[in-house]
């Protein structure tokens, strides 16, 4: 009685059945080989980052770089560990969703504050 | 197909052995009746009666202290409420009508129809929908509890610091804990209706042919979702300077208020438009079938509905324009929020269109949607004019603002609230609300309310201020003071109308299915539905499913009536055929969401049984959990706070490893709740 | 998703009563947990700007962030949440793979992993503590407590959630049907890690 699984983000069709999802029907699932080597090069760039905390010469470009290499961790967690990257574009929309609101209404909140640029 | 098989009611409930220990804490089945039955349904057409129930006496609670408000201010000088009672009356009113009246009204409507008007047996998470109930519940007994323990919130219902820092008393934690519990309602049936509404709609119901309340409800759901943690945030700051001294709002340490004001306002506009957009989702369902035509433009008011979801993002300043933001600043969110006004008026225009050579009739759900289109209109036109920046400097504070808002929320949402009240009653109740009564209802509510608050437009511009417990003599403004109030008690006398015209028809009656001859899912049940809502899932063909079973269009295009309506349960050759890409299954081989198969058979023949979730304590046992934890906190018994939070853990773990469904539940649905028989059918 | 093939059972499909189809042939389930996710990103960014807000805004003379934060300290501890959530994938991978024992082992593991990071986080506070800085001293120290509490009682029901996993798994009710659970804790937990990663840059790192 199952139906050839579909899984598009919206129905317009009859209600289908998914076949199992885990490991069996997306064939670039991360491996467990794959995960350690994630976690690795984010404890390398956690690493990075304490360092260029206390190296002086980086100073004047701290707080950029910082960032970056923070949304490069965050990103990877995200579409690695939590699977955003593989799983139905719905979860990203939902979780995009509420960043880009949070980023937008925070951001604005804090410039009407003046809070770069003091 | 699915069948439900009859069997005699005595031969339904289940054998209970009689040395059960402790009878209550059996969990409760489908065939508990009573009060227990409604303290432990998970049914999402109960829970929607509760929530609607209990919104309304908040209403006439609202109502009261409006009246007592506007009794003060009938005249100069007066001394009828002193200015502390009258400080906690207009938090209260507001407080109330707000978080207690139109969100859990809409709520309560969302809940009862969004399953059925998708084509499903319930939400997708019945015991949290049960619980978000019984967590309003809670909140508002929390906060109304204050009026007896010490004073009632009196910080206004936007709780301005540094005033609410630093206003002695427990007033504000009341208010500050009770938001806080009623944010956690609102939070987890944001989630259950999201999830109810992208996953468990019948087959053919894509997003685009979902009724339009669906739509704007959906929108609301996800401004919940978003909004509501924001003034989390801002309880939680305030909460904590206020019990352990903090500093977010100590302007001698150098905070800022206008912190609060911005995180309060960031969750505050977008909660006006969880506000309106129920209400309007509504007008959309009623004007159509009252004109019978069409919604005009269904796919415009869509996106003019998730624009303003969206945008309202971006307008929350302008309740801010007097607090010196700066030019720059100002000026953005002027734009933006005359931007806004965009998509609010495409919405205005469609329904014009939708009554424009419509066959109108003019029966009370209609009566209240027309006024809504109207009252809305002025309500959003004067927003439009605190848009403009050097006006707000002028009408900020005064009661031209008031106007406004109680246009859009009273002549907007009430009033759209009010025409779904009367439109769908006769589905949830199974009686029709008096005709007469209905429209002496309405132009009583109509002309008391422009009498009410027409005037404040003229006190604002004439500089009366708000948030004010008296005015002197002689600044003009009795005359108009005394109108209001007088309209006010006509408001009153209209709403004892619809008192008596529920009362008065408090017996069931046979209204059939279909009274309104409408155009969506929930008129193809009976009224009021049995527990499992649909005796098959319905096959979903079109937009308006229900108008095209029953009508069909000739070559003029006029709508003509088919001899048999369509997709009838049981009746051969009512099926309704799929057509187009999207109906490659034959409604036999549909499963439906909820629908337990067995087996693999193709046939039609085979039999499904219909399970329904089972009741359950642990939602209502979890909520009280809440205002124990909030009473322990206010009066710093951590004993208490600490007790409060182990009951809740405690249970939120038993919820959590009880089964949504009973094994021990008979999996043949019997007779539903409300005494309605099944019809036997034949295999 | 409706069907689950047992892994062991080769090619039969059995019916799961609790996992009816959807519109979208995803669980219901995992688009609440998104749904709830995206919701805490408000919660979190309202918190973070708060902090932001009042970054170098505290009296002259009262306690600041130089004065009491060791970067070493918390690096550790943001080592260890962020190898917990390499635990916790490598957990959810072990029970799509029906491997029960290995299951638990990363369950608790994870567990561990986040419990070292809020004994590390009440560590780091009492310190703070005993060098003067409590949640009334100015706007530093209460915006940076109630921020980083906020993140610590995160943790914490994360910490509860895995070891009530790990429980139900000893007492065999966590078959590999029941993978979703698992990955559904693990999202929670990933989410937790990452705020911690927004906060560990913007509060300690950067000056």
């Amino acid at each position: 009685m199952s139906t050839s699984p579909k899984t598009r983000d919206e129905a317009t069709g009859p209600v289908v059945e998914s076949g199992p999802e885990e490991g069996g029907t997306h064939h670039d699932h991360p491996g467990e080989a794959q995960y350690i080597k994630i976690a690795l090069i984010l404890a390398a760039i956690t690493a990075v980052e304490v360092a260029f905390s206390y190296w002086e010469a980086v100073e004047g470009i701290l707080a950029p770089a910082l960032i970056a290499m923070s949304i490069v961790k965050f990103v990877m967690v995200v579409a690695f560990f939590m699977h955003l990257r593989f799983d139905s574009r719905l979860f990203r929309r939902l979780f995009i969703a509420g960043m880009g609101l949070a980023l937008f209404c925070f951001t604005a909140v804090l410039t009407t504050f003046h809070v770069w640029t003091r | 197909m699915a069948i439900v098989t009859p069997q005699r009611p005595e031969a339904l409930a289940p054998e209970q052995p009689l040395n059960t220990p402790v009878r209550f804490l059996r969990r409760p089945t489908g065939y508990t009746k009573g009060l227990w039955g409604w303290m432990t349904t998970v049914d999402h057409k109960k829970i929607g009666i509760m929530y609607s129930a209990t919104a309304f006496i908040f209403f006439l609670i609202g109502g009261l202290e409006a009246l007592l408000l506007r009794l003060q201010l009938g005249g100069p000088d007066n001394t009828f409420l002193r200015a502390d009672t009258y400080n906690q009356v207009f938090t209260m009113h507001g407080t109330t009508m707000i978080f207690l009246v139109i969100m859990p009204l809409s709520a309560g409507l969302a809940n009862y129809l969004l399953p059925i008007m998708i084509g499903a047996r319930d939400v997708a998470f019945p015991r949290i929908n049960a619980f978000g109930y019984w967590v309003f519940l809670a909140g508002g007994l929390f906060m109304y509890s204050s009026f007896f323990l010490g004073g009632a919130p009196n910080g206004g219902w936007f709780g301005y610091v540094p005033l609410t820092r630093n206003l002695p008393g427990h007033n504000i934690d009341y208010w500050v804990f009770g938001l806080q519990i009623l944010g956690i309602a609102s939070l987890t049936g944001a989630i259950n209706l999201i999830v109810t509404v992208i996953n468990m709609r019948a087959p053919g119901m894509s997003l685009m042919r979902m009724p339009i309340f669906v739509w704007m409800s959906l929108v609301a759901q996800f401004l919940l979702l978003f909004a509501i943690p924001v003034i989390t945030v801002a309880l939680f700051l305030l909460s904590f300077d206020r019990l352990f001294s903090t500093n977010f709002f100590n302007v001698a340490a150098g905070s800022d208020p206008l912190l609060w004001q911005h995180l309060f306002w960031m969750f505050g506009h977008p909660e006006v438009y969880i506000l309106i957009l129920p209400a309007m989702g509504i007008v959309s369902e009623v004007l159509p079938v009252f004109s019978r035509k069409p919604l005009f433009g269904y796919q415009v008011m869509v996106f003019s509905g998730i624009a303003i979801g969206f945008m309202g993002w971006g307008v929350w300043a302008h309740h801010m324009f007097a607090t010196g933001l700066g030019p720059v600043a100002v000026s953005a969110f002027s734009a933006s929020t005359m931007f806004i006004a965009v998509p609010t008026g495409v919405k205005i225009f469609n329904w014009i269109s939708t009554l424009w050579k419509g066959k109108l009739t003019f029966p009370t759900p209609m009566l209240f949607a027309i006024g809504f289109v109207t009252m809305f209109t002025i309500g959003g036109l004067s927003g439009v004019t605190h848009g403009v920046v050097p006006a707000d400097t002028q009408q900020t504070d005064t009661y031209y603002i008031v106007a406004h808002f109680h246009y859009v929320l009273f002549g907007g949402s009430m009033f759209g609230l009010f025409s779904g009240a009367y439109y769908w009653y006769p589905k949830f109740a199974g009686r029709m609300l008096d005709e007469r009564l209905g429209k002496i209802h309405f132009w009583l509510m109509f002309i008391g309310f422009n009498m009410t608050f027409g005037p404040f437009h003229i006190l604002g511009l004439q500089g009366m201020p708000r948030r004010v417990y008296t005015y002197p003599e002689g600044r003009g403004w009795d005359v108009w003071n005394l109108v209001s109030t007088i309209g006010s008690f006509v408001i009153a006398l209209s709403i004892l109308v619809f008192i008596i015209n529920m009362w008065k028809n408090r017996k069931p009656q046979e209204v059939g299915d279909d009274p309104w001859d409408a155009r969506t899912l929930e008129w193809t049940i009976p009224s009021p539905p049995p527990e499992y809502n649909f005796k098959e899932i319905p096959l979903v063909t079109s937009r308006d499913e229900l108008w095209h079973r029953k009508y069909t269009e000739d070559e003029d295009g006029r709508s003509v009536r088919r001899e048999v309506t369509l997709g009838q349960p049981h009746m051969a050759g009512t099926e309704v055929e799929p057509t187009g890409p999207e109906g490659s299954e034959s409604p036999d081989h549909v499963q439906a969401p909820g629908d337990h198969a067995d087996g693999g058979e193709e046939n039609g023949e085979h039999e499904e049984h219909i399970h329904m979730p089972s009741p359950s304590y642990w939602p209502l046992v979890t909520a009280i959990g809440l205002p124990i934890v909030s009473y322990g906190m206010i009066y710093k018994t951590w004993a208490v706070a600490i007790m409060g939070g182990v009951w809740i853990f405690g249970s939120l773990y038993a919820w959590a490893l009880e089964p949504a469904t009973a094994p021990e539940d008979t999996p043949v649905h019997g007779p539903d709740t409300s005494g309605e028989d099944l019809e036997a059918v034949p295999a | 998703m409706s069907t689950t093939v047992t892994a062991s059972s080769g090619s039969h499909t059995e019916i799961d009563p609790g996992h009816p189809p959807t519109s979208t042939g995803l669980t219901n389930e995992k688009v609440a947990m998104w749904s709830f996710l995206g919701s805490e990103c408000l919660l979190f960014g309202a918190l973070i700007s708060t902090y932001l807000l009042f970054k170098g805004q505290s009296l002259p003379g009262t306690i600041q962030p130089v004065d009491v934060f060791d970067i070493p300290y918390t690096s550790v501890s943001s080592f260890v949440l962020l190898m917990s959530s390499l635990t916790m994938v490598l957990a959810l991978a072990a029970i799509q793979r029906g491997d029960q024992r290995l299951t638990r082992v990363w369950l608790l593991t994870t567990a561990l992993l986040g419990a070292s990071f809020v004994a590390g986080q009440a560590y780091e506070f009492t310190v703070f503590v005993r060098e003067g800085m409590n949640l009334r001293v100015n706007l530093f120290s209460s915006s940076f407590f109630v921020l980083t509490g906020f993140h610590g009682a995160h943790v914490t029901i994360g910490v509860l959630m895995l070891l009530s996993l790990y429980s139900l798994s000893m007492r065999g009710k966590l078959p590999p049907s029941k993978a979703e659970t698992v990955e559904l804790v693990g999202l929670y937990w990933h989410f937790v890690d990452v705020v911690w990663i927004v906060i560990f840059t913007l509060i300690y790192l950067i000056p």
